[in-house]
C-alpha cells in the first residue's frame, strides 16, 4: 500500500520482480558471472546512490531481503515473481519456479509466481507446462527469449515450436505471457532485439494477455507500432521506469510515447527487483509529472486516476484480482518480519 | 623525442578517423560512446584499436559491423601497413576478433557465422531510424525557425545548403542528415527535394505533422538506448562499497582497465 502525501491510499501490484540467486557458487560458467555482472551495471547505472547494494547482497539475497524490500519497507501490497531459469548459465537455475514458490509460501497472499518454458524442449515443453499447472497452479510464464540452450542461442515467439506451448498455454488458462526480449544472438543476421514475434503471436492468441516487459526498449518505437493494433499487448515499465531518477525528461518522453501509442489501461508498474526496489520508484513515479511541453506535444497526462491505473489496477485485472477484497485480507495481515 | 611528437600527431589522427565509425543502433560515433579505450600506433605503421560495448550481451552483429568498420577506417589512413583490433569482454568476442583481424572481407567472415545470410535487412532498418532521426533535427529547427509546413516540404537541397542552422545538435546534423540523403540517392541534384521519406517519396504539407509524430517515436528510442548504453558502458566495471558516508561506486579494476583519455585534449 502506497500512501500519497494527501493521505489516499494507493494498491500496488510490482508486475515484474525476481527471487534470484547468481552468487558464484551457482555460476556454471563466464556467462552466468556476466550475467548478474550485466544486472548489477543496471542497478549501478540506474538506482539514487543511498539504494546502491554491495554486489555479494545483489547476487542473492533472503527470503527476509525480498519481503522487507517490496513489503515492509516498499510499498507493494503483491508482486509477481517472475522466474528465468538460464540454466545453461546457472547450476540449479538463476531464478526457479520451486525455489521461488518455497519462499513464497510464507506469505501466499502476497505473491504471484510465474512458471517458464522453452519451446525448443518440443515434447518436454508441453509436459513441463501440464506439470506446472497441476503442481503450482501457474496463471502467467516468463518467455525470455534471448535463453540459450545447447547450440541455439535464442528463439522467437512464433517458432512453430511455441506457438504449441501457447496453444496448450490457452487451454489449460495461463493467460498472461510475460516476454522479455533480451539478445537474440543467433540468427546473426537478424536484429537481436526485434519484436516483430510479438505482433504475430498476439494476433494469432487473442485470448492471451501479452505483456512487453521493458515496454520492448531498446526496440520502444517498434513495439508502440505494435501495440497500438494489437488489444491483447501490454506494456511492463521496468528498465524504463528508474530513468525517473537519472533522467527524468527522457522518462516523460518515453510514458508519453506509451500513453500515447498503448494506453493508460495497458502499462504495468514492474521494479525488476532487486535490480531495483519499488519503495523509491513508486514514491517518484507519484510525485512524477510529465513536463508540460512534452505533454502537449504527444497530448497526453499522467493524473492520479492513471498512476493508481498504472501502479496495481491495470496487473489486478490481468490476474483476476478484486481489488477491495483483496485489501481487506492484506489489512488482516499487516506486513511482518517472520522469524527465520 | 621527435618519435614521440610523430607518435602523438598519427594517434590525432587515428582517433579522428574513428570518429567515422559509428554504432548502427545509435547512430553515434563511437568515439563519443566512449566504446574505444585503446587507440595506439606502434612504429609509426601499425596500429592496435582496442573497444568495449556496454555489455557482455550488446547485439553481436553491431559488434561485428563495428570491428570491421574500425578496420575500414583504420586502413584508410595512407601511413597504415598493420592493424589489430580487439573485442573485450563480449559473448560473441573471439569470433568478431577472429574475423576482423583474418584479412577476410566482412562478407565472407560474418556469412560463416549465419549460413550464408547477409546483414544487409538489419542494415537497412538502422539506416533508416538514422535517416528519420537526422531529419527530424532538421525539420524542427525549420519550424522553429518559422518556415511553413508547405515551405519546407518543398525545400530543395539548394535551399537547404543555404540555411544557417542554429544550436549545437542542429549544427553536428544537418551534415550528417545531408551525407545520408546523399549517399542513399535520395537527393543528387540542387533541385531535388531535401525532405523526402526514407521510401524517396515527396511528403504533402498536410502530411507533415503525421510525419514527424513518427519520427519522434524513432529518436526517443534511440536517445534512450544512447543513455542507457553510456550510463551502462560508465558503470560497467565499478562496484559500491558502504563506507560510513553511505554508497559509492568505485572502479574495482582502476589500473587494469587503461582509464578512456578525451582525446579531444590530444588535439
Amino acid at each position: 500500500m502506497y500512501k500519497t502525501p494527501d493521505g489516499k491510499e494507493i494498491f500496488v501490484l510490482d508486475g515484474h520482480t525476481h527471487f534470484w540467486d547468481g552468487s558464484p557458487e551457482n555460476q556454471a560458467n563466464v556467462h552466468g558471472k556476466q550475467f548478474i555482472e550485466c544486472f548489477y551495471a543496471y542497478h549501478t547505472n540506474l538506482s539514487p546512490q543511498e539504494e546502491l547494494w554491495e554486489k555479494s547482497r545483489f547476487e542473492k539475497y533472503s527470503e527476509d531481503d525480498i519481503y522487507r524490500d517490496l513489503f515492509v519497507d516498499g510499498p507493494n501490497d503483491m508482486a509477481v515473481i517472475q522466474t528465468t531459469v538460464l540454466k545453461d548459465f546457472y547450476k540449479n537455475g538463476f531464478g526457479c519456479l520451486e525455489r521461488s514458490t518455497e519462499m513464497a509460501k510464507r506469505h501466499p497472499e502476497r505473491f504471484i509466481v510465474n512458471g517458464s518454458f522453452d519451446p525448443r524442449d518440443g515434447e518436454k515443453a508441453l509436459e513441463y507446462i501440464h506439470w506446472m499447472k497441476e503442481n503450482f497452479d501457474i496463471q502467467g510464464v516468463k518467455m525470455y527469449t534471448a535463453e540459450w540452450n545447447g547450440d541455439s542461442k535464442g528463439w522467437a515467439l512464433n517458432d512453430p515450436s511455441a506457438y504449441k506451448c501457447f496453444e496448450l498455454c490457452e487451454k489449460l488458462g495461463i493467460k498472461n505471457i510475460h516476454v522479455h526480449k533480451g539478445p537474440t544472438i543467433i540468427p546473426l543476421s537478424k536484429d537481436a532485439f526485434n519484436v516483430d514475434d510479438v505482433d504475430y503471436a498476439a494476433t494469432d492468441f487473442q485470448n492471451l494477455n501479452w505483456i512487453v516487459e521493458h515496454c520492448g526498449l531498446p526496440r520502444l518505437d517498434d513495439f508502440c507500432w505494435i501495440a497500438v493494433q494489437e488489444t491483447n499487448v501490454y506494456a511492463g515499465l521496468a528498465v524504463a521506469l528508474p530513468f525517473i531518477h537519472a533522467r527524468p525528461r527522457y522518462f516523460a518522453e518515453v510514458m508519453a510515447e506509451l500513453l500515447f501509442w498503448v494506453g493508460e489501461d495497458k502499462i504495468l508498474f514492474g521494479s525488476d527487483y532487486a535490480i531495483w526496489t519499488p519503495k523509491w520508484l513508486v514514491e517518484k513515479f507519484w510525485n512524477f509529472q510529465i513536463p508540460d511541453d512534452i505533454a502537449e506535444e504527444r497530448g497526453v497526462q499522467l493524473t492520479d486516476e492513471i498512476k493508481e491505473k498504472i501502479l496495481g489496477l491495470n496487473a489486478a485485472r490481468l490476474y483476476g484480482i478484486d481489488v477491495e477484497a483483496k485489501k481487506r485480507q492484506l489489512a488482516g495481515a499487516p506486513v511482518q518480519i517472520a522469524a527465520e | 623525442m621527435l618519435t614521440d611528437i610523430i607518435k602523438a600527431d598519427l594517434e590525432c589522427e587515428l582517433w579522428e578517423s574513428l570518429e567515422a565509425v559509428t554504432d548502427p543502433e545509435l547512430d553515434e560515433p563511437i568515439t563519443d560512446m566512449g566504446f574505444v579505450e585503446r587507440a595506439e600506433v606502434i612504429g609509426s605503421k601499425r596500429v592496435e584499436v582496442e573497444f568495449r560495448l556496454p555489455t557482455y550481451w550488446c547485439s553481436p552483429n553491431f559488434a561485428f559491423l563495428m570491428a570491421f568498420g574500425i578496420r575500414a577506417e583504420v586502413c584508410a589512413l595512407p601511413w597504415v601497413q598493420e592493424v589489430q583490433v580487439t573485442l573485450n569482454d563480449h559473448c560473441f568476442g573471439d569470433e568478431v576478433n577472429e574475423g576482423v583481424n583474418s584479412g577476410k572481407p566482412f562478407e565472407e567472415v560474418f556469412a560463416q557465422y549465419c549460413d550464408g545470410a547477409n546483414l544487409a535487412e538489419v542494415v537497412d532498418t538502422f539506416r533508416a531510424k538514422a535517416f528519420d532521426r537526422r531529419q527530424e533535427v532538421m525539420l524542427l529547427a525549420l519550424q522553429a525557425q518559422g518556415m511553413t509546413e508547405a515551405e519546407i516540404v518543398s525545400l530543395t537541397l539548394a535551399g537547404f545548403d543555404r540555411i544557417t542552422m542554429h544550436g549545437e545538435e542542429e549544427e553536428r546534423q544537418k551534415p550528417r542528415y545531408r551525407d545520408l540523403l546523399l549517399d542513399q540517392g535520395l537527393a543528387e541534384n540542387p533541385e531535388d527535394l531535401a525532405f523526402p521519406t526514407w521510401e524517396g517519396q515527396a511528403i504533402e504539407a498536410q502530411e507533415l505533422a503525421t510525419h514527424l509524430v513518427r519520427l519522434k517515436g524513432t529518436r526517443i528510442n534511440m536517445e534512450f538506448n544512447g543513455a542507457l548504453c553510456r550510463g551502462l558502458a560508465s558503470t560497467r566495471y565499478k562496484e559500491v562499497e558502504i563506507g560510513p558516508e553511505g554508497p559509492t561506486l568505485v572502479d574495482f579494476i582502476a589500473g587494469r582497465v587503461p582509464p578512456r583519455e578525451d582525446h579531444a585534449t590530444r588535439r
